[in-house]
């Protein structure tokens, strides 16, 4: 049988074609430059931190920043209420943070993800309960439950990340559920049960890679949001207990200072800032450049 | 001229992508008269869907469109604003689509938009105008028009939808109906009993129609004229007789071969085929364009752009640089 | 005497539609009581209007959807009892949209190779081998083994489609509107094809197609559906040359052959399908029956063997007798 349609080839590498994307992209690049920065900083914040973030100097208390006319160059960003160098504190705090948004989000994450595919896939009953599920979830208010239960419990890192695994899962679900459900009624997936696929082959060759996209860029935007919510319970004392550096917690601990020393929460919320729109930025282009019509 | 509803002359359509300029549509000349119905026929991305929008001018934004002459029922529409073509688009000429849910709103009802329609272009009140859509409902051969007025479009099925189409194109009168595949979603029972309509309503209007498709046996059935659309021009046209009976251009040809035609293609036996692909109309392109597939290319083919010859009495043509009489021969 | 590759008897299939939530269920029947039998090497045409059923009963063939009731045998065995990887083995699927049949996140080489890693093969030497012996056959260059599936053309979508449906070499394919989502010249192409791989594989087609020109083409034994019944099934030629049921009667007069002195015909159907929730009483299609009589409403048809076929009509009730087999 002769080869009757010809189409060119891509001559270009994958790999090749990839990164022209990437390059393309401006604003993922910036965002997984800050990103990518900030995991520097909190993998080699004992190195990076010109102080310990822990020790007190009362006597150097609520020193400034270096651009004011009574700042030093000893404490960049100055120090806070406790005489604590409050850079070393922004650089240990980047450990908090994406501690807990990255732990937050890998737990809701799995919940969601598993609820949201098996009631996509199987539809009929599972997806009955699981939207049940969610319905119920969207009910809760999330900071109330979050400072009901640390209340209650106590405060403290794995708590935080706990609860809030617990409760951001909503997304996940909602998101991996209609994605599943479009995924599934492609003839490649009938075709891969023809084919004798098991069940769970199904669900990880032909669904998994073709949902994994809008996955990364939920986990992005849960990461960010799990990283607002420490911060907003940590300000409200019922996060991260202190003398942990987390940022929220810096905001809130400066928020009795605010008119006499703005740098306090300008920094710790200038970073906050930061993190949090960078995440979001790559999420974006994450999902722009995988879309598989991109390919070509 | 008077009967002339459509002249396109020397119409253009580039459009701008990353890797350069595609050249849609090169070149193409369409008319229609009164009573008459063209069929613009083609395989996917040959621009015929293209040239309808362009005739409408409803192509998207990025779409370059160049034109000589674009006259409607005798006046040139060329220079007309957008709030003008608007206008003419829901009173003079109407289109139906594949697909009569793009074009329905799905939050009114049928007698809702119906109604709106009429009120906008012929300034009619409102008890005038749902009167004259239920009648035209009635035309399309909807039966119960009163309760299906107060129906929304997802309660009817698609040859009712596609009817309700009909009648709302068919409220003002225009002068010319554009169908773009108005059956390819239909089944074969309903895709007759639909281009029967459009054939009755035609002539009861006096409109002019133009019906783009892929699919020949439609063709053969409704059209007067045909014109076959390859990679952006116009490779062949003439009266449904001369096509079928008579077509010149090898890939007219070749797309006839293609298709089984009980009587004449044995079951079993394999059908005719087009080797190759559409050429990319990306940049320049000289040359005849179906020449990689074609069977009597020559050196020649290549070297320069193949004018639309006229043959017999000039009302068919076709873009060949081999004559009739050598084509008796080769065929 | 050829072998009965598969044996449809009484197969039924319902759905329970959701009305909201306080209105309960309704059971919608989209098939209903077909009996079905196809021999080796025999290309059974499936035909009718979309919602007749035709897509559900290849779905129940292939076992990717149980039946209500009935029973399906393939090859002897009843596929409730074959084990998943033997009926895979037997039995493949050929969709319609070859843009929805391939996984765009997989190599062609991948896809066509999924069948066999299913089935237990881990050497991807061979693995290879066969992919490239597959692809050979349905007419695919080697050099796309590595190709994503959006590089490819329509055409060559759907080869990919049929080389991974073949690689294991089954028995019977199904083929759902093989060709109604590609061009014209494409069209023939595939078909072509499919006709080339029947013969030298020995394969038993089931083509599921709108397009009754390409049915008579292709197809040796038509079965046409309405409202989840078969209506009539005969022989490819006895059916196109003296359609009996009414229904067969008014589908092939709407077909559009390209003859252009036939003009379009009119074929007193009625605009519309009936809902298949609500079926007509009788005979599910006297509404729209152009020789419906008074009892044609009250009592639904006999099934009768007349001149060689299968018809299910009042019409031929009266004198079955005398026909009857």
């Amino acid at each position: 049988m002769p080869i009757t349609d010809e189409v060119k080839l891509d001559d270009g590498s994958k790999l090749g074609s990839l990164t022209k994307k990437i390059r393309g992209h401006q604003g993922m690049i910036i965002g997984s430059v800050i990103v990518f920065a900030v995991i520097a900083i909190a993998l080699l914040a004992p190195l990076l931190a010109p102080h310990d973030p822990y020790e007190q100097d009362l006597m150097k208390r609520l020193l400034p920043p270096f651009w004011d006319s009574r700042g030093s160059w000893e404490h960049i960003f100055g120090t806070d209420h406790l005489g604590r160098d409050y850079l070393s504190r922004l650089i240990y705090g980047a450990r908090i943070s994406l501690l807990i948004g990255i732990g937050a989000a890998l737990i809701s994450g799995l919940i969601g993800t598993i609820m949201g595919v098996m009631a996509g896939y199987f539809g009929g009953r599972v997806d009955m309960v699981v939207t049940f599920l969610i319905t119920v979830r969207l009910s809760m208010p999330v900071v109330l439950v979050a400072l009901a239960v640390v209340a209650i419990v106590g405060g403290s890192l794995q708590v935080v990340i706990t609860v809030l695994g617990l409760l951001l899962w909503d997304r996940f679900a909602v998101v991996m559920r209609s994605s599943t459900l479009q995924i599934r009624s492609m003839d490649y997936v009938a075709a891969a049960q023809a084919v004798g696929c098991s069940v769970s082959r199904v669900l990880m060759t032909e669904v998994m890679p073709n949902v994994v996209n809008n996955l990364i860029v939920i986990t992005t935007i849960e990461i960010a949001h799990a990283i607002i919510l420490e911060a907003a319970l940590s300000f409200l004392g019922l996060g991260v207990q202190p003398p942990l550096p987390s940022w929220g917690l810096m905001v809130s601990e400066g928020k009795d200072m605010m008119l006499f020393e703005p740098w306090l929460i300008t920094i710790p919320g200038v970073a906050l800032f930061l993190l949090v729109l960078a995440i979001n930025l790559m999420g974006d282009g994450v999902r722009d450049i995988t879309a598989p019509e991109n390919r070509n | 001229m008077s009967d002339r509803v459509l002249d396109v002359k020397n119409l253009s359509i580039d459009i701008p992508l990353a890797e350069g300029m595609l050249h849609a549509v090169d070149g193409i000349d369409i008319h229609v008269d009164k009573g008459e119905t063209l069929c613009i026929v083609g395989e996917s991305g040959c621009g015929k869907s293209l040239t309808s929008l362009a005739v409408m001018d409803l192509l998207p934004k990025k779409a370059i469109r160049r034109l000589e002459r674009l006259d409607l029922a005798g006046a040139s529409i060329l220079d007309y604003s957008e709030q003008q073509m608007s206008d003419i688009r829901g009173s003079k000429m109407g289109m139906i689509f594949q697909e009569p849910m793009t074009s329905l709103n799905p939050a009114f009802t049928i007698g809702n938009q119906m109604v709106e329609t009429l009120q906008r272009h012929r300034k009619m009140n409102r008890v005038a105008a749902r009167d004259l859509a239920k009648r035209m409902l009635e035309k399309v051969g909807i039966t119960a028009a009163d309760q299906r007025l107060n129906q929304y479009p997802h309660q009817l099925s698609g040859g009712l939808r596609q009817r309700v189409m009909i009648a709302m194109t068919l409220l003002c009168e225009p002068e010319l109906i554009i169908a773009d595949e108005p059956t390819t979603a239909l089944d074969v029972t309903i895709q007759a009993q639909i281009l029967l309509l459009l054939q009755e309503l035609q002539s009861e209007f006096d409109m002019g129609l133009i019906l783009i498709t892929h699919d020949l046996g439609v063709v053969a059935r409704i059209a007067t004229r045909v014109a076959v659309m390859y990679a952006g021009q116009i490779v062949e046209q003439g009266t449904v007789k001369q096509i079928f009976d008579n077509p010149m251009h090898p890939y007219t040809r070749g797309l006839m071969r293609c298709i089984p035609v009980p009587g004449k293609t044995k079951p079993g036996e394999p059908l005719g085929s087009i080797p190759g692909m559409v050429p990319s109309l990306v940049g320049k392109f000289t040359g005849c364009r179906f020449a990689e597939r074609c069977d009597h290319v020559t050196d020649a083919c290549r070297q320069s752009d193949i004018e639309l010859r006229a043959e017999s009495g000039k009302t068919q043509g076709y873009r060949c640089i081999i004559d009739a009489k050598e084509m008796a021969k080769v065929a | 005497m050829s072998a009965v590759m598969i044996n449809a008897k009484n197969v039924t299939r319902n759905f329970s539609i959701s009305r909201g939530m306080f209105r309960g269920k309704q059971i919608l029947r989209a098939v209903s009581g077909v009996d079905l039998t196809v021999k080796k090497g025999e290309v059974l045409a499936l035909v009718g209007e979309s919602g007749c059923g035709k897509t559900t009963l290849a779905k129940i063939i292939l076992g990717l959807l149980p039946q209500t009731t009935g029973s399906v045998d393939l090859c002897g065995q009843s596929i409730m009892d074959l084990p998943r990887l033997e009926l895979a083995r037997t039995i493949q699927p050929i969709f319609q949209d070859p843009y929805s049949s391939l996984n765009p996140r997989k190599t062609i080489g991948s896809i066509i190779g999924l069948p066999m890693r299913v089935q237990g093969v881990e050497n991807s030497a061979t693995i290879r081998r066969k992919v490239q012996k597959t692809m050979d056959l349905v007419g695919l260059a080697a050099r796309h083994y590595n190709a994503y599936p959006n590089q490819l053309s329509g055409g060559q979508r759907q080869r990919v489609a049929i080389a991974r449906a073949l690689v294991n070499r089954p028995q019977i394919v199904v083929c759902d509107e093989p060709t109604s989502a590609l061009d014209v010249s494409v069209q023939s192409q595939i078909l072509n094809l499919l006709s080339d791989l029947r013969k030298e594989l020995n394969l038993t087609y089931i083509i599921i197609s709108h397009n009754l020109a390409v049915v008579e083409h292709i197809a040796t034994r038509v079965a046409v559906m309405y409202l989840g019944r078969l209506v009539e099934e005969a022989k490819t030629s006895i059916l196109f040359n003296n359609p009996h049921h009414p229904y067969t009667r008014a589908l092939l007069e709407s077909v559009l052959t390209p003859e252009p002195d036939l003009g379009i015909p009119n074929t007193q159907l009625g605009a519309s399908y009936p809902n298949p929730i609500d079926p007509p009483s009788g005979c599910a299609f006297h509404p729209r029956c152009a020789q419906v009589m008074p009892h044609c409403a009250m009592t639904p048809p006999l099934s009768n063997n007349v001149n060689g076929r299968f018809v299910e009509c009042h019409i031929y009730n009266d004198d079955s007798a005398e026909n009857a087999d």
